[in-house]
């Protein structure tokens, strides 16, 4: 019975949220009360079975328990909430379910926010992730955690953050901010710059959740489709991306075998779908970069040329240095190491492990070893994360 | 709501007038616009941020002066602006043509109460 609250809760958590936030207005009433509802499925489910609605019961639950909080404080200003929640109807529709979660998550990725708020609001209120799990997750104390999401919440409330889907003119940038959130959610979960190696699987699993409902959410927009297939092509190599040992298993020496087919199969039939309606952005096209590789039956047949070209329509949508250094690495399988070396030069990325790391291997493919050897060591410096860190120092000792 | 709009402006003589006036035809019609709006509560353009004075009252009670202004910094605030929104993102939006209009950075800050 555990179990079956534990997967209402990840699946109604911020549903029911977002539902109790419009009815009520108040997002800290509405959690607590959703809390406090499913604090009482815990209890009365063992006895009753899981209702036939769990999402209703808990809307339902969560809105007497919000009259009951509201009624013992209360105060003038809050009795129109009262009276909004005693209107509100018992059945729930699920079109306006689905309208008050995408309501909600361009609540969490408001830009006035920071992103790291952002980030941890849109994990709690839609991904109903404990604070302690996400703080976990990025490393840091649960009190801080706690202090960063009341001051996020604080700001939503004191700021007047609305709690709405943004008109037209606004949702391209308001869509972008909330999908940069989803990508970082689940970068932070596969490249793992530092935390828990549990908790960051959940991450990931997390990110593709929360990438599929902003697709089901607004079926028109291509962007989100691109990051969700961008997302499942990366997530498809996870078994395969470290050995037995745990450690690092760079992309040309992977067990193709070991790829999940069906998450391929998933990602690149939205990438097709992507290239048909043919109106590009970043996403689709990191997603069609990735697509590339994931159809190639072994390192050596991957289209080389094909991913060069689609880095060059990238860098027209997204001119960081970021590009340019992928691109860089792509360029030295068609036109050798010396031009990927001279491109690479040019790219300010001092502070950015990758660009030691990529500039390290051009060189010994070159056969100049003692630079090759101190470009890893600059990789390793700038690198927190272990197993990044000992697969450099592994290619270091390679070079002899 | 009610929103301050905070024009933060770098020290400095203002620029030279066939910058100026352009900018100054930009913001009396952005001013236009907020009024026909209904949307303008109130707004000022300020001194120097050097013509300011700290005035700080001791726990005695004796009021100590001294030559401002309270922050250091090559920018202050050089005008303000307060608007009435529905919610943020309509007082973002006023913020965005100001912006736009002065060619400045502006602060949003929520009113908590009076005004």
């Amino acid at each position: 019975m555990r179990a079956a609250v534990e997967q209402a809760f990840r699946q109604c958590y911020g549903k029911a949220v977002a539902v109790l936030t419009r009815v009520c207005g108040d997002l800290a009433l509405a959690e607590e009360s959703v809390e406090d509802a499913f604090a009482a499925a815990l209890e009365r489910w063992p006895q009753t079975g899981v209702p036939p609605s769990p999402i209703g019961w808990i809307i339902t639950t969560a809105r007497h328990r919000a009259i009951d909080r509201l009624r013992r404080e209360a105060t003038r200003d809050e009795r129109h909430a009262t009276a909004a929640l005693v209107a509100f109807p018992d059945h729930t529709e699920e079109a306006s379910v689905r309208d008050d979660s995408l309501r909600l998550i361009f609540t969490c990725c408001h830009p006035a926010l920071a992103p790291a708020a952002q980030v941890a609001l849109t994990l709690r209120l839609i991904g109903g992730l404990s604070t302690a799990a996400i703080a976990r997750a990025f490393a840091v104390p649960e009190t801080t955690m706690a202090q960063r999401l009341a001051r996020a919440k604080g700001k939503i409330r004191d700021a007047g953050i609305p709690y709405r889907v943004p008109e037209p003119p606004e949702l391209p940038a308001r869509l972008g901010a909330a999908l940069a959130v989803v990508y970082l959610i689940f970068n932070e979960g596969h490249t793992a710059t530092s935390g828990d190696a549990l908790v960051r699987g959940e991450l990931c699993a997390e990110a593709l959740r929360l990438g599929q409902h902003l697709v089901e959410l607004l079926p028109d927009e291509l962007e989100a489709r691109g990051l969700l297939a961008l997302m499942l092509l990366i997530d498809a190599r996870r078994a395969a991306r470290t050995d037995a040992a745990g450690e690092l298993v760079p992309l040309p020496a992977q067990a193709r075998d070991r790829w999940d087919r069906d998450a391929i199969g998933l990602g690149l039939g939205l990438v097709h779908g992507c290239l048909r309606a043919d109106r590009p952005g970043r996403y689709q096209v990191q997603a069609a970069i990735q697509a590339v590789h994931a159809v190639a039956p072994t390192a050596a047949a991957t289209d080389w040329p094909r991913i060069v070209a689609l880095y060059d329509l990238l860098r027209t949508l997204d001119a960081s240095p970021i590009v340019a250094l992928h691109r860089a690495v792509a360029v030295a399988e068609v036109d050798g190491p010396a031009a990927a070396l001279a491109e690479l030069e040019a790219l300010p990325l001092d502070r950015h492990h990758l660009w030691h790391a990529v500039r390290g291997d051009l060189l010994a493919r070159l056969g100049r070893t003692a630079e090759a050897r101190a470009a890893l060591a600059a990789a390793a410096a700038r690198t927190d994360n272990a197993a990044e860190q000992r697969h450099l120092a592994r290619r270091l000792a390679a070079l002899g | 709501m009610k929103y301050v709009l905070n024009i933060i402006q770098p020290d400095g003589p203002p620029p030279p007038p066939e910058r100026l006036d352009p900018i100054m035809r930009d913001v009396y019609a952005f001013m236009a616009e907020l009024e026909a709006a209904g949307a303008r509560v109130w707004n000022a353009g300020l001194a120097p941020a050097s013509a300011s004075t700290m005035v700080r009252a001791k726990p005695d009670g004796e009021v100590e002066l001294a030559d401002g202004p309270y922050a250091e910094g090559k920018e202050h605030i050089g005008g303000l602006v307060v608007v009435e929104a529905a919610d943020l993102d309509g007082a973002l939006a006023w913020a965005g043509k100001l912006s736009r209009a002065i060619t400045l950075p502006i602060e949003v800050r929520p009113v908590a109460h009076g005004g």
